[in-house]
């Protein structure tokens, strides 16, 4: 089927990551798999013709068949993300295209099953990153691998239970959090912005074989891209998402 | 970030072309990111995903991320998807 086409998806299921921050379940009919790191569209219709389009990142991974996991901050003057936490209930239907893009994915194959791979997320940028760790988890993949994973306080940090579990694993993912504005007693992690030094300590271990996706605000993206630059890992092998909402 | 004073508030708005990659892509018929081209102004390749998505206006414009320079401009009518090529010297699609 072409991926292209926008076909009806039905909501199964809504969970809450954070207080701001849930996952949405859709089935997708036909739908014929994605890679990880790949978003979709959705398509809001309102009676009067009006309708919005945003992209989201799918969190889950590719080898669930037959539908994929959204998870979407919520945007208070924002008009998809409200729409979604506040209105739709499970069994509801959305408009919905893709898999989209193949520039910001990692796949447990070829060469990048066995290369370093070095992850650095801001908030929501985690999510596609979330479907490469995923993947990689369920691969069997054991290449080393570490995500640098900002947020501002701890209980906004996205997934930080399966990112626990996930690094529990011993299969060679580490997860360094840091925390910018706030952090719990006894904290031990990262306690500022992302910036050059926390970069290169935090790559250092996987050395400049690494390969590189980094996802969030643009700040956040400039940052950790130009440190790698400077750091001297090869531009090829730096890919970058900067999320936020887009004005189609 | 909303914490952040340190940056231009019109740059800390810039996306990438993975963006618009559902539009470019129903309206090329093929996934668009990983698609080489190069800019009309100062001769950079570089793939569409990389290019640089300034969304907050009539349509989307992608410039190249080394001149700046504009090298796609994408508009969407009720009816169609105008996109202006003007700034890419060309676009490089493999064949199957």
């Amino acid at each position: 089927m072409n991926p292209i086409a926008w076909r009806l998806a039905t909501m199964t299921a809504i969970r809450d990551e954070t207080p701001t921050v849930r996952s949405f379940t859709l089935s997708i009919p036909d739908w014929g798999g994605h890679r990880a790191g790949q978003h979709v569209d959705l398509r809001l219709t309102a009676e009067d013709g009006y309708s919005v389009e945003r992209s989201y990142s799918i969190a889950s991974e590719p080898e669930r068949a037959g539908e994929i996991d959204l998870t979407v901050e919520r945007i208070d003057d924002g008009e998809v993300s409200p729409f979604l936490h506040d209105v739709v209930v499970v069994g509801d239907r959305i408009e919905v295209r893709g898999p989209i893009g193949g520039y910001f994915v990692w796949e447990a194959a070829g060469p990048m099953a066995t290369e370093p791979l070095f992850l650095v997320a801001g908030g929501s940028g985690v999510v596609p990153l979330m479907a490469m760790l995923r993947h990689r988890a369920r691969s069997g993949a054991h290449n080393p691998t570490r995500l640098l994973f900002s947020s501002r306080h701890l209980e906004e940090v996205i997934y930080r239970e399966e990112l626990d579990s996930l690094a529990a694993t011993s299969d060679g993912l580490e997860v360094v959090h840091t925390l910018t504005r706030s952090q719990p007693a006894g904290w031990m992690g990262y306690n500022r912005r992302i910036d050059d030094r926390m970069i290169a300590d935090v790559l250092a271990p996987l050395g400049m074989g690494s390969r590189s996706f980094i996802c969030g605000p643009t700040a956040l993206v400039e940052v950790a891209a130009n440190a790698l630059v400077r750091l001297g890992l090869p531009g090829d092998r730096i890919r970058t998402e900067r999320f936020g909402p887009t004005g189609t | 970030m909303a914490d952040d004073t340190t940056v231009d508030p019109v740059e800390a708005q810039v996306l990438d072309g993975n963006a618009v990659a559902g539009l470019l892509a129903a309206a090329f018929g093929v996934e668009m990111t990983e698609v080489p081209g190069a800019c009309a102004h100062c001769g950079t390749v570089s793939m569409v995903g990389e290019l640089r998505a300034y969304v907050r206006a009539p349509g989307t414009v992608l410039r190249c991320p080394a001149c700046s320079g504009v090298v796609l401009r994408v508009v969407e009518t009720p009816s169609a998807t105008l996109i202006d090529v003007r700034g890419a010297a060309y676009l490089r699609f493999e064949r199957g």
